[in-house]
């Protein structure tokens, strides 16, 4: 078993400004580690993560695949982008952390270049209001169905990830998985389910999504 | 912000398709890294690299004068210069500005700052 990236650095104030690592971000940890061979077959060289918090999961995917890649994240909070980069030194994983809405600022640049993309996103349902309605509430809250922030993303997904690269989303029952299977179906993407998993009374899933080569 | 990530960002102000790449680095504070050296990497990233692009930032940094068009065949000691140009300068603060709008995006902490105001997107 891989260990989990050590996050001693962070204070409960860091807490205050994002996502503490929880049920779901264990579940996107233990879906990478199953699925560790093919990532390391793909010998991926740009891995993005979107929206990545504490940093906890790009860290783990940088212990996965090792030295010989670049690591790249966004995070709408300021704070998130900075808690992340130090994530990365103290497990030491060099990580370049923009300060970005979702993908912006990469595109067309970076069209069929990603390797790896990882997306835990804001899911749970809320009001269209609460989204980004503080930095915290930009970590969890989804909007209607807990998909708008999903939605926006999908179809860059297609866009960026070089052929042959995959894409890691964590999703909830209630974000209706099977409709979101479709929309990526409908850009032609292979899909596979990897892990699910009830956390209390949230059922969560990680599906793959693969470009053709 | 490394030079390589330097290199994969571009100008997303709407309306702004002209000049929009690369962002111009200025007032920039550099910090040297040291990265293990792995010259099948670097050889790997080359066609993940918008080459003009690089050459142009690191001209106008006076930081190295690369080749206009990327050489067919290179030699140890460009894979080596370029090892080091790509990841071993770290930029923690300055600013980035786009050659098309003007727009400035600034880097603090070593973290670039893409974000938009409403009114831009």
């Amino acid at each position: 078993m891989l260990p989990t990236p050590d996050l001693s650095h962070l204070t409960s104030q860091d807490y205050r400004n994002v996502y503490e690592p929880s049920e779901d971000t264990f579940l996107l940890l233990d879906s990478l580690e199953e699925d560790q061979e093919y990532i390391k077959q793909l010998k991926p060289k740009i891995c993005l993560e979107i929206g990545s918090g504490s940093g906890c999961v790009i860290t783990f995917l940088g212990q996965i695949v090792g030295k010989n890649s670049v690591y790249i994240t966004t995070d709408i909070n300021p704070e998130a982008a900075k808690i992340t980069q130090k994530t990365g030194k103290q497990n030491n994983i060099k990580i370049d952390a923009i300060n970005t809405d979702l993908v912006n600022g990469i595109l067309p640049r970076l069209e069929n270049s990603i390797d790896i993309i990882c997306f835990n996103p804001p899911y749970v349902i809320t009001e269209s209001s609460d989204i980004n309605s503080s930095l915290i509430a930009a970590s969890w809250a989804g909007g209607i169905k807990g998909r708008e922030v999903t939605d926006r993303v999908l179809p860059y997904i297609p866009k960026l990830l070089a052929p042959g690269g995959s894409f890691y989303l964590l999703l909830i029952q209630d974000n209706k998985p099977q409709e979101i299977v479709e929309i990526m179906e409908s850009y032609n993407l292979k899909y596979q389910l990897i892990k699910k998993r009830k956390a209390g009374i949230e059922q969560q899933f990680v599906l793959k999504f693969t470009k053709p080569l | 912000m490394r030079l390589i990530t330097h290199n994969m960002l571009q100008c997303h102000v709407k309306g702004c398709t002209k000049d929009n790449f690369p962002l111009k680095l200025e007032e920039i504070e550099i910090e040297e890294l040291e990265a293990e050296f792995n010259a099948d990497f670097i050889k790997s990233m080359l066609n993940r690299l918008d080459w003009k692009a690089l050459a142009q930032t690191t001209f106008s940094l006076g930081i190295a004068q690369l080749p206009e068009e990327m050489p067919e065949e290179l030699s140890d000691e460009m894979l080596e210069q370029l090892h080091h140009i790509l990841l071993e300068i770290d930029i923690t603060s300055g600013r980035m500005v786009c050659q098309g709008c003007n727009h400035v995006y600034p880097i603090r902490n070593g973290i670039p700052n893409m974000l938009l105001t409403e009114s831009e997107v």
